[in-house]
Parts: C-alpha cells; structure tokens; sequence
C-alpha cells in the first residue's frame, strides 16, 4: 500500500515540548487510532490555530489517515509517553478524535465478532 | 463499547521470541508500512511504566520496541508490536499486552532456551500464544513434538513452522494464532460452569 507524503521528522527535545508534564489527560492505548477533526484541521491552517510544532505536525499526519498513537511517537521520534501527553491535550481541545480498540473481554459476543473480522481480513491478504 | 460497523477501532498481536530470531522480519513481511520503532521509557522498580518522572533512586531504561501495520478493512487496523530481543525489561511493559489479541513466540530450534522467558511470561499473563519455529535456511533442526516437549508446553498450544521472511507463511501464522484465539473462546464458552 502506497505511503502518502509524510511530513518530515521533527526532532525535539522530548519533556520540553510538555514543559514537564507526564501526565495525559486522557489515557491512550498504543495502538489507539488517532484521527484529526475538522476543528483540528481547521486550526491548523490558521496562524496561531495549533499550540506549537509538535500539535501542528500531528494534525498534519493523522488529517484524513488514521494513525495510531505508537506511530505517531515513532514518526515524531519522541518516546510513547511524551507523544500521548500531546495528543490528549489535542483530544480534550477536539484537535484529534481518539478510537480506543475495541476490548476483547468486556463482552464475549463483541469480541468473537472483533476477532472473526480480524480473521477474515488476514485471510483477504 | 460495541463494534458497530463504521466504528473505528484497532488490535494488537505482540511478537516475542530471543534475540535474532526473526521478529522485525516476520513484522515486515506483512506490514503494509516499513517497521517503525518507537520507545518507552520505564522506571527499574517495574511500576510507572512508561512515566518520566525522576524519582530518585530509580533509574530508567529506555526500551524500544518496533512494529507493523496491517488494515484489515475500513475501520480495522491490527499493529503487529515486536518485543527486543535483547532486553528482558519489556516484560515489564503492561501496555505491550494489555488487551493483545495474542503472541507470536518465535524460537530457532537451535537456541530453543532463549524463548522461556516469553513463555513463561504470557503463560502468567494469561495471554494466548503459539509457537512458531523460524526456519532459518529452511531447515527445521526438530519437529514440532519435539519442541513442544522441550518446551514443556500445553498440547493445545499450536506449534507451527515459519518462514518469517515470507509474508504468506507470516500471513499464515498470524491466522492460526487467532483461529486458536477463537477455538479456544468457544471451548470456555461452551464449558459447564
Ligand atoms: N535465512 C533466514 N534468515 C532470517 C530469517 N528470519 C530472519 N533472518 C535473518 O536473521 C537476522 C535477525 O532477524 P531479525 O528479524 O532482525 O530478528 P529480531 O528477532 O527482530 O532481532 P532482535 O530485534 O535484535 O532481537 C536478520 O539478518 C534476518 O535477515 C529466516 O527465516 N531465514
Ligand atoms: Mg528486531
């Protein structure tokens, strides 16, 4: 599948870019899907809009292509803890829609389900 | 939360196994991206996993750790994550399995001793795995009874062999992981209580 343009790696100094905090607002799974909302785009299109580089780097790489928040770390280069503080502040400012997956456990039929999808997709490979 | 068609979700399947024995290959091989690598930071006492305070007294270690990506459909993304090799401190890392589908143990049947750890880790962490021996130049030193002896495993574990640079074989273990997945849901399902 072909990759669209990314935009380049920003290399930054990792707790700076949180002035500190290591706690999210909002707890995000590795593998949650994030995904830039028409507010985020529209913010980041204008001067000012997005909270810095690291916000407008995100808003640009999850606009119309789901990421998740592991790739997001590693296209960022930041380390997993730093990126999720980021982008739960761009959640709770509805920047970003964030998809947690889908628990297997919570409800059996629910996760048979998740899981005979997942089955029948490797199976299309 | 129900998965409604249209609901945008992900899942997880985590790769173990020794160093060297093929994980970041087995990852590529059906990733539609090329791997990436991302890091965790964690404190030596195992708690705060992934926190960056400086507590003194504790030192951190950073453990990276690559993966791959597969769009099952629309709205499904399953991340394939690979664990390192070389490090044992990502059997320290909760998130990594937390909410997995299941594992992928590779083993080289030539260095079988180098998987225990991942073994005996998911066996506590009660998550499913398989087995799949890498066989490095097509050559299986020891067949899968063999193995699972060796490794003293359930025998309802699936042993399977793999060639991990080849992204049908990789297609093929990944399928039997999560068909055992659902086998054995079915089995605890249908279980008198
Ligand atoms: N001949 C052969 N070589 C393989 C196979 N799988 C992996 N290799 C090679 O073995 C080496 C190690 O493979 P990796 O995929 O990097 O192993 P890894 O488990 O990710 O290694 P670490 O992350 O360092 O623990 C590489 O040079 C691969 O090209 C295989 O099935 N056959
Ligand atoms: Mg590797």
């Amino acid at each position: 599948m072909a990759e669209r343009d990314e935009p380049t790696g920003a290399l930054v100094r990792p707790y700076a870019v949180t002035r500190g905090r290591t706690r999210p607002k909002l707890d995000i799974a590795i593998e949650a899907l994030v995904e830039t909302t028409v507010r985020g785009r529209a913010a980041n299109s204008r001067p000012g809009g997005a909270h810095g580089q690291e916000q407008q780097y995100i808003s640009t790489l999850c606009d119309g292509r789901l990421q998740s928040l592991a790739e997001i770390a590693a296209r960022m280069q930041l380390p997993l803890g730093v990126a999720r503080v980021i982008v739960a502040d761009m959640a709770a400012d509805g920047l970003v829609a964030v998809y947690e997956p889908t628990s297997l456990d919570e409800n059996e039929s629910v996760g048979t389900e998740l899981l005979e999808r997942v089955l029948s997709g490797l199976r299309r490979l | 939360m129900a998965v409604r068609p249209g609901r945008v979700t992900s899942a997880k399947i985590v790769i173990a196994g020794g160093f060297g024995v093929g994980k970041t290959t087995l990852v590529g091989s059906v990733s539609e991206i090329t791997p990436l690598t991302t890091e965790a930071i964690m404190t030596s006492a195992g708690v705060g996993v992934d926190d960056t305070r400086n507590v003194p007294g504790k030192t951190t270690t950073t453990v990276a750790m690559d993966f791959g990506r597969i769009s099952i459909d629309r709205d499904l993304i399953l991340y394939l994550f690979g664990t390192p090799g070389q490090t044992r401190f990502w059997f320290m890392w909760d998130e990594l399995v937390r909410g997995a589908i299941g594992a992928v143990v590779m083993v080289d049947t030539r260095r079988l001793a180098d998987c225990f750890a991942a073994i005996d880790f998911f066996e506590h962490r009660r998550l499913p795995y398989l087995v799949a021996i890498n066989c490095f130049d097509g050559v299986q030193y020891h067949n899968a009874d063999d193995v699972r002896e060796a490794l003293a495993i359930s025998s309802d574990v699936p042993v399977v062999s793999c060639d991990a640079r080849s992204r049908e074989s990789t297609k093929n273990v990944l399928i039997s992981l999560v068909e055992y997945v659902l086998s054995m849901r079915r089995t605890r399902a249908t279980a008198p209580a």
